[in-house]
């Protein structure tokens, strides 16, 4: 077994505007099961920072237990990270982002770690609308416990060993949207194309954001009667657009018929440009998004795509009238006003 | 893009770069697996099998394996293929009872090779034991041919020439005649042989046309024929300062033996520009290194002399203009005359064909170049019996192209000796196995090393200056030669991909570290190159297609720069992607089974 991937790469390897390329944004090799999901998101992640052309060490990556939690040793090696405890992710995350604004916050979880043991913490985050790219590695099972039904498990579907699962599925999309997330879309492992522009809109989105990530776990999901393989997800894939994330003044190189893009200039302003492909969708109406999935849940589909977006979020700094700066570039003077403040403070309170 | 047929030999070969660019074709990452595992024996049978000369090509070898290694495309140098291939001679145990038996029952057929160069040698060595009878002739007191005439001793010991001579002159099967000159292709013929083979080399150095080079001819020599006064020790000394006329590699024995032999001011002068020197790079650095200066664009305009002694030579500057069709031409630069004050000249400007002694009414056709009319498969001559290998067939060559033409002849000889169709050329051995052994588990090493080349230890300088015979490069030692062996990336273990086992989850994809692999919608070839996941530019490698997916996609890999590491195959779950070793053995006479008879 190899414990080193070759530092050789390919000679006409591309680089971004800081001189790397894809390469320098790897982290070690994966332990995970050969042909785990989750692998191909790493890789997604990999591919969206290094296209943003974001420093390593501007990005803290945050993690709670499980396999999905693990991944983050396989990216962004030269990143800030922090391994937390299970489903707890969200509160350590949301206390390094009060510290320090500046960074690019990356929440990485699985299905156990965020809509079991962590649910509670899941949705706190989710109202309070803390910065964040919240990525849920999404296999339906407790992989690392070898492969029971999970909180994401949808009813019905079947475990490896046949037995049929009984209870409804929590649907972390529908909570999100639910719970005020101002970024929330949905993809699948097997589809770069989608799931990297995902990823890129969620980085420069400023405000909470969720990606539901169907990840099929190979080892434990990935059969007949499952609802999240890879070839049921192939199947059962309802792409609402298809997104273009640009930064800066990129050149328009398509030419769209009118009504067949919306564009969505976010607070930074990145563009994001959305093909439609469902004509009756429109990403930036919540309300008529939590109805199409609702609806379209019903009839089986696995819809996918940017599925909701406010372009001018308000995160949780703006909320609790926090200081602008990182508390790590503020003086001693400032961050220990001394007695006399206290006391001020004090009696404004009496 | 049709999907690739990996079951024609010639897919996988072209993958193992050097192996395909080798004339012999060598398995070379066969044989560099074994110096990492200290087999040197087992590694220099397998060479001897494929390239009759290890310890000699290990030295001298023009090495075409080495530009067309995959590493010097994934970093800055290729593995050395060539001092490795040294390494296995210098390091191997008594190989003589390994060698392909010559039985004492003869099958009655007897050959004449004429020369007794690696051409001559290597139609010998694969003749002697299907039971012919081969007599090998050469005007000379031993046997080598140029491998022993031209190249200087500090490049190629003798001891060498006489072992790897004498496994095939003496284990029975050949007789040879010394000191015999031939004269004659009819009397040759009249004796009765039933198959005569022509490898006597090109013997004959192009000389120079300038005013003053009758003068002054006492101390104007033709390089090869100089090399060959100082081999067989005729020539003992040279003048002072010395000037060497020509670009090739024959040029670089020259400056280097006049250096030995007391020219102490040494320089070569060549017409052409120093990059399109024909010589290899590696030799014109070692004759730079050892104080030989190399001038460039200088023609020949005429040699000094006074009173019937060489005194030095005049050169015109020329620059080198590209016409539309990007043809070179040199012109007069404008610039001064340049005048190289000299004792003596050696002429090493190029070599030409000679056949004075085949008659030209024994049906025997010759092109307007001089050069035999032959059949570049079979090497036979318009006189069915008489074939032709090495430098007589098609002109100056190296010793891995003469050896590659004497297995070809052989099998030629052999089948016209048997009654069968010559033309029919028998198919190489190929061999597909799995290197799985367990889960994640390869019978191979492929953990990929990235360490630069390493040099070979050379002699001091000053030392090996002293002596036309001290060696200057002294190969690896057995720890070096492991770590250049773990640079060899093993090409011949190939990625097999296999669509019906494919789930199309990735896994591949993102773990190759190369970006050699992706599942992409099918599309014509030029199109297909420019969509991948890193472009495929170098059009001189193939692209693998599998088509079958569920999605309807193909699977293309580009084997430019894959560094065969198996991690595709580590990393897939269902073992869609296998790491098969490849192993190709060009038809022999030798391969147990006469090759008129092997199907």
């Amino acid at each position: 077994m190899s414990y080193l991937k070759p530092a050789l790469k390919h000679p006409g390897l591309p680089k971004n505007a800081l001189g790397f390329t894809r390469r320098d944004y790897e982290g070690s090799i994966s332990t995970l099961c050969a042909g785990c999901g989750h692998d191909s998101i790493s890789a997604a992640i990999i591919q969206a920072v290094w296209e943003l052309g974001i420093e390593p060490h501007r990005v803290a990556k945050v993690s709670g237990i499980g396999c999905s939690s693990k991944t983050p040793d396989y990216f962004l090696s030269s990143s800030h990270g922090f391994n937390s405890v299970h489903g707890r992710m969200p509160s350590v995350l949301t206390g390094a982002n009060l510290a320090n604004r500046d960074l690019i916050y990356l929440g990485v979880s699985g299905d156990g770690d965020s809509a079991s043991i962590g649910i509670g913490q899941f949705a706190h985050l989710m109202r309070r609308g803390v910065n964040m790219s919240y990525i849920v590695e999404n296999n339906g099972v407790y992989g690392l416990t070898k492969g029971q039904f999970s909180a994401t498990s949808d009813k019905g579907s079947k475990a490896k060993k046949g037995a049929i699962n009984n209870d409804e599925a929590i649907d972390l999309v529908a909570m999100a949207l639910q719970l005020g997330a101002t970024y929330v879309g949905r993809s699948f492992s097997g589809d770069k194309d989608q799931l990297v522009p995902l990823i890129k809109g969620a980085l420069a989105h400023q405000g909470v954001a969720l990606i539901d990530c169907i990840s099929p776990c190979v080892a434990f999901n990935n059969h007949e009667g499952s609802t999240k393989s890879y070839d049921y997800v192939r199947e059962h894939n309802e792409s609402v657009n298809k997104l273009d994330v640009i930064l800066g003044r990129a050149p328009i190189t398509t030419q769209y018929q009118p009504g067949e893009v919306t564009e969505v200039t976010q607070h930074d302003g990145s563009v994001l440009r959305l093909r439609k492909l469902h004509d009756d969708y429109d990403p930036t109406d919540r309300v008529a998004a939590m109805n199409y999935l609702a609806r379209h849940k019903a009839m089986g589909e696995i819809v996918t795509g940017l599925l909701f977006v406010d372009p001018e979020p308000e995160d949780m700094h703006a909320g609790l009238g926090t200081v602008a700066t990182p508390l790590n570039q503020l003086g001693d003077d400032i961050l220990v006003p001394g007695s006399a403040a206290l006391e001020k403070l004090n009696a404004a309170l009496r | 893009m049709k999907p690739t047929d990996i079951s024609a030999p010639s897919y996988f070969h072209k993958v193992v770069d050097c192996q395909w660019a080798c004339p012999a074709h060598t398995p070379v990452p066969e044989y560099i697996r074994l110096i990492s595992a200290g087999r040197y024996t087992d590694a220099y049978m397998v060479n001897w099998e494929s390239n009759v000369f290890p310890g000699i090509l290990g030295r001298t070898c023009d090495r075409p394996c080495e530009p067309a290694c995959r590493r010097g495309r994934v970093e800055e140098e290729p593995v050395a293929i060539c001092r490795l291939k040294r390494v296995a001679a210098d390091n191997k145990d008594d190989v003589l009872a390994r060698l392909t038996p010559i039985p004492t029952q003869k099958n009655g057929k007897r050959i004449a090779c004429i020369g007794a160069g690696p051409a001559s040698l290597t139609v010998a060595r694969d003749l002697a034991p299907l039971g012919y009878e081969v007599h090998v002739y050469d005007a000379e007191a031993k046997g080598g041919g140029f491998m022993w005439s031209q190249i200087p001793r500090f490049r190629l010991p003798e001891s060498v020439i006489d072992e790897e001579v004498g496994y095939v002159t003496n284990r029975g099967g050949v007789t040879t005649h010394y000191n015999t000159r031939i004269d004659s292709l009819k009397g040759m013929l009249a004796e009765g042989y039933d198959a005569v083979f022509v490898g006597c080399g090109a013997p004959r150095g192009r000389d120079l046309d300038v005013p003053g080079r009758k003068e002054a001819a006492a101390n104007i020599h033709l390089g090869i024929e100089w090399l060959a006064s100082v081999s067989f020790e005729h020539v003992t000394s040279i003048g002072k300062r010395v000037i060497v006329l020509g670009g090739g590699n024959t040029a670089m024995d020259c400056c280097r033996s006049a250096r030995r032999l007391g020219g102490e001011s040494v320089s070569v002068v060549v017409r052409s520009g120093f990059e399109e020197m024909k010589a290899s790079p590696w030799e014109k650095e070692d004759a730079m290194h050892e104080g030989i200066p190399i001038l460039n664009f200088l023609v020949p305009k005429e040699v000094l002399h006074e009173a019937g002694r060489l005194t030095g030579m005049i050169f015109e500057k020329v620059k080198a203009e590209y016409d539309a069709r990007g043809r070179r031409q040199l012109v007069p630069s404008g610039e001064p005359d340049v005048t190289i004050p000299c004792d003596d000249v050696l002429v090493a400007i190029g070599q030409e064909n000679a056949f004075p002694w085949i008659e030209r009414d024994i049906g025997l056709e010759f092109d307007r170049w001089g050069l035999p009319k032959l059949n570049e498969a079979t090497l036979q001559s318009t006189v069915p019996n008489v074939f032709f290998g090495g430098d007589a067939a098609f002109g100056p060559k190296n010793i891995i192209w003469a050896v590659a033409h004497g297995h070809d002849a052989a099998i030629s000889i052999d089948k016209f000796c048997q009654g069968q169709d010559v033309a029919d050329r028998p198919d190489p051995l190929v061999k597909m196995a799995s290197q799985k052994m367990g889960i994640h588990e390869w019978s191979y090493d492929n953990d990929v090393s990235i360490d630069l080349r390493f040099k070979v230890p050379h002699a001091d300088p000053a030392e090996s200056l002293r002596s036309i015979k001290a060696e200057v490069e002294l190969g690896y030692d057995r720890e070096l030669a492991f770590k250049e062996a773990q640079r060899c990336l093993n090409c011949d273990v190939q990625t097999v991909f296999t669509t019906s086992l494919c789930i199309e989850c990735d896994a591949c994809v993102d773990i190759c570290p190369t970006d050699s692999i992706t599942f992409t919608d099918n599309a014509e070839e030029d199109a297909l190159r420019v969509a991948l996941k890193a472009p495929a530019i170098n059009k001189h490698q193939d692209l693998y297609v599998a088509d079958g997916l569920k999605t309807g996609r193909v699977m293309v890999k580009d084997e430019d720069v894959c560094l065969h590491c198996g991690l595709c195959a580590e990393r897939c779950p269902t073992g869609a992607w296998d790491m098969q070793k490849f192993f190709l053995q060009t038809a022999k006479t030798t391969n147990g089974v006469p090759a008129c008879a092997s199907r």
